[in-house]
């Protein structure tokens, strides 16, 4: 049976059991599926949503919808590609179907500011590459999901798609519902108010 | 984009500049402006850090270790499962 512990140490012999194990119903399956893999999932739904509630909730939606679909599951990818790829969709449609927060700061006071001229307002400040550098990962982690919350749903979800989960333009926009001019510009505008947040947070 | 990029030109095609998506003649314009405009460098550093600090956290699911999960949720995702 898949390991409890670390799924990326199961072989494939161990994944083909466990999902010919799930797909005849067996509850102990089952409950090998959820125990490894949703504490694994929550890190990658949470950088979407914006609370911790929220993400045990897109986890659990991502789980009912993987029970549902088990029978239809590809063997071309592995159960892990296959989970994070719903959990990313559990936590888009949550975003979708909650009301927008009300208290989201605009973009535009993250963004740096020019004269008419076109010239710096603020000449800005950086940060040492040691600073990043110096974080271990799971300090990395928190503090971009930290920062991530900062951001407007629809700033943060465009830099998760595609800066994070790697999907491309087409697909990005395809998924939000924008065309690729809007997740080009999005992108490049949420980096610009991360950058301002990083830099907040790291320099000296 | 006129003669001599201004820091605003710069930082609107900062992302089609890293891509290497400008015509040579208007990447060498933007290269002249970086030499000359320490404040515009410090920006495009912090920029790729930015970039470079959330492309590692690409694939992490199987990174570090695993949030502890409430029991309960567990218990309600299993029972979601028998109820359907």
């Amino acid at each position: 049976m898949l390991s409890l512990v670390d799924p990326s140490l199961a072989t494939a012999e161990d994944e083909r059991r466990l999902i010919a194990a799930l797909r005849a119903g067996d509850d102990a399956a089952y409950e090998t599926l959820v125990r490894t893999y949703a504490p694994r999932l929550f890190p990658v739904a949470r950088r979407i949503v914006a609370s911790d509630a929220e993400a045990n909730d897109a986890v659990q939606d991502a789980f009912i919808s993987a029970f549902k679909s088990i029978d239809r599951f590809s063997e071309e990818s592995s159960l892990r590609t296959w989970l994070h790829r719903i959990t990313v969709n559990a936590a888009l449609m949550l975003l979708r179907s909650r009301r927008r927060r009300p208290e989201q700061r605009s973009i535009d006071e993250l963004l740096p500011r020019f004269e008419a001229n076109g010239h710096r307002v603020d000449t800005g400040g950086g940060w040492s590459t040691a600073a990043v550098e110096g974080l271990e990962r799971e300090e990395k982690r928190r503090l971009l999901t930290r920062l991530l919350d900062e951001l407007p749903d629809d700033s943060r979800t465009v830099l998760v798609l595609r800066d994070i989960e790697e999907r491309g333009t087409a697909e990005t926009a395809e998924v939000l519902g924008i065309t690729p001019g809007a997740v080009k510009t999005r992108l490049h505008r949420a980096r610009q108010a991360l950058r301002t947040l990083l830099e907040r947070e790291l320099s000296e | 984009m006129s003669e001599h990029v201004t820091c605003k030109e710069l930082v609107d095609f900062l992302d089609d500049y890293l891509e290497d998506r400008l015509e040579p003649p208007v990447r060498r314009r933007f290269e002249e402006h970086l030499d000359a405009c320490p404040p515009c460098r410090v920006y495009l550093d912090g920029y790729r850090d930015t970039v470079r600090l959330t492309r590692s956290l690409c694939d992490d699911t199987d990174a570090g270790p695993p949030a502890a999960m409430p029991e309960t949720l567990i218990r309600a995702i299993l029972d979601s499962r028998r109820r359907s």
